[in-house]
């Protein structure tokens, strides 16, 4: 692995989301749905307690509808352009170019999640959080829109239309959040699956190891399965930006 | 004899039952400029894409200055100079910033690595538009920063796919007076195209495929080097070039 390369390609895809206005709708986006449902919906204020749960809660819904929209062109847009064909034939590998674009993206996410952190601030200011789990809760959600990314960077390599990406992703980041609702796991159970897959199943939920980290708990067991599925999305999208590449 | 510093073995392609590529055997030497001639859907883009190494062969390999396509890709690849069809670039990008990114991922940095941007925008003759965005180009301009993109690191061997393609007279005569300055600089290259005035123009040797075979290779001649007098001299055809390719293509066609 040559990080030199995975940084070029990081910086070239980075600046590339502040090459349009995009960044800034997407960054805009980002913060006014997170604070409706905060402060709207959640009633951050009308609870009088420093505690920022109902902040992080609907991190994985964010993510949702926001992460798609930022990785659905990662892959899409070389090949509708033909620059993949210019990019895989210059002297690096796949992986390298695919992790400069997974970190690119993930860190443009970073950036949007960085740009929230008046609201643990003006917590502080008013009573007195508890900033280890404000820690936990930013670091579940760093992991979290890690893993999304990741998924989006999958999606992004199946097709070369930008919208067919956007669904894709939107599609797979949607069931894996909900496997690890109750309905949902008590409806798959009433069907007759044994429980021990029922349960092995509903343990790959975004969700359910977001939860604990919400609560301030971080168990390796959580980190692990986070980069788990970073690390199996982006095999995903090697092998199949490889087989795909020039179709 | 010049020095040979790209080798194509027996390079077959096939796609699902399709066979594109049905074992292309080709040498280049420093100096040479070698026309890849063929019809529409001949296999030209396919063998390029499998010689760049942009994807994989069935069967064969290339050898670009020595190194395997196949099992030593990446110091393949730092050897070589690449225009793919259409010129592709990041259209958002600036061309000195495009230019630097392709450096970068070419190994050049710091002090070293403005040097060579700098050159090469001189050379590319894009000193006038090198802070432009590259969609607000002209179809020449994109054109010249993609090649600018594929001699920035001084490669012994270029290749180019369609490199005149959709440009205008004047725009095609510069591409082609680069072409011949590449080769004077002991450069090997390959042209693809189905456009016959460039062999006889800037070509030394040809090799014409049609259905994805290689159907005769031979070398250009030219009195006085006046493209209008240029011949094909095959192993199995000798003529002027656009009478050899539609005799040894048409029979594909009927």
């Amino acid at each position: 692995m040559n990080f030199k390369n995975v940084k070029a390609i990081f910086a070239r895809e980075f600046k590339s989301y502040f090459d349009s206005p995009v960044a800034y709708v997407f960054l805009v986006a980002f913060l006014v749905l997170i604070g409706f449902l905060t402060f709207g919906v959640a009633m951050f204020y009308e609870r009088r307690q420093a505690v920022l749960t109902p902040f992080f809660l609907w991190h994985p819904w964010v993510y949702l509808l926001l992460v798609p929209a930022a990785t659905m062109g990662l892959w899409a847009e070389e090949r509708r352009n033909g620059t993949i064909e210019l990019l895989l034939t210059l002297p690096i590998t796949l992986g390298e170019a695919l992790i400069g674009k997974f970190l690119a993206a993930w860190s443009f996410i970073g950036i949007a999640l960085a740009l929230t952190l008046p609201v643990p601030l003006t917590a502080g200011w008013l009573g007195s959080p508890d900033y280890g789990a404000v820690f936990c809760g930013y670091f579940g959600s760093v992991l979290l829109a890690g893993a999304c990314t990741a998924i989006g960077v999958f999606a992004s390599s199946l097709s070369r239309s930008q919208v067919i990406g956007f669904v894709i992703a939107l599609a797979v980041s949607f069931t894996m959040l909900i496997i690890g609702f109750d309905p949902v796991i008590n409806a798959v159970a009433n069907w007759g699956v044994p429980s021990p897959i029922v349960n092995a199943v509903a343990s790959c939920s975004l969700m359910r190891h977001f939860d604990a980290m919400c609560r301030g708990v971080v168990d390796l067991a959580d980190v692990g399965y986070y980069f788990g599925v970073i690390v199996f999305m982006l095999a995903a999208a090697q092998v199949v930006t490889d087989s795909r590449k020039a179709s | 004899m010049s020095e040979t510093l790209l080798e194509v073995k027996g390079l077959k392609k096939n796609f699902g039952d399709f066979q594109a590529v049905k074992g292309i055997d080709l040498t280049v030497a420093a100096g040479d400029v070698l026309g890849f001639l063929g019809p529409n859907g001949a296999g030209k883009s396919t063998t390029m894409r499998m010689i760049t190494g942009f994807i994989p062969a069935t069967e064969g390999d290339a050898f670009i200055c020595g190194k395997s396509i196949t099992t030593d890709p990446i110091a393949a690849k730092r050897c070589l100079g690449y225009l793919p069809e259409s010129a592709p670039s990041y259209r958002a990008m600036r061309v000195k910033d495009f230019l630097r990114f392709v450096a970068q991922i070419r190994g050049f940095s710091g002090a070293a690595l403005e040097e060579r941007v700098a050159a090469t925008i001189k050379e590319a003759m894009l000193t006038a538009v090198e802070n432009q965005t590259i969609e607000t180009l002209s179809k020449g301009y994109r054109q010249r920063t993609c090649f600018a993109q594929a001699i920035l690191h001084d490669p012994k061997i270029l290749i180019m796919d369609e490199p005149t393609d959709g440009l205008d007279p004047n725009q095609k005569d510069v591409v082609r007076k680069w072409i011949n300055n590449m080769a004077a600089k002991g450069k090997a290259i390959i042209i693809s195209t189905h456009i016959l005035e460039e062999v006889n123009a800037v070509c030394t040797r040809a090799i014409i495929i049609a259905d994805g075979e290689k159907k005769d290779e031979g070398k250009i001649v030219r009195e006085d080097g006046k493209p209008d007098s240029a011949v094909f001299q095959g192993t199995h055809e000798t003529g002027k070039i656009d009478e050899v390719f539609r005799k040894l293509t048409k029979k594909e066609e009927r």
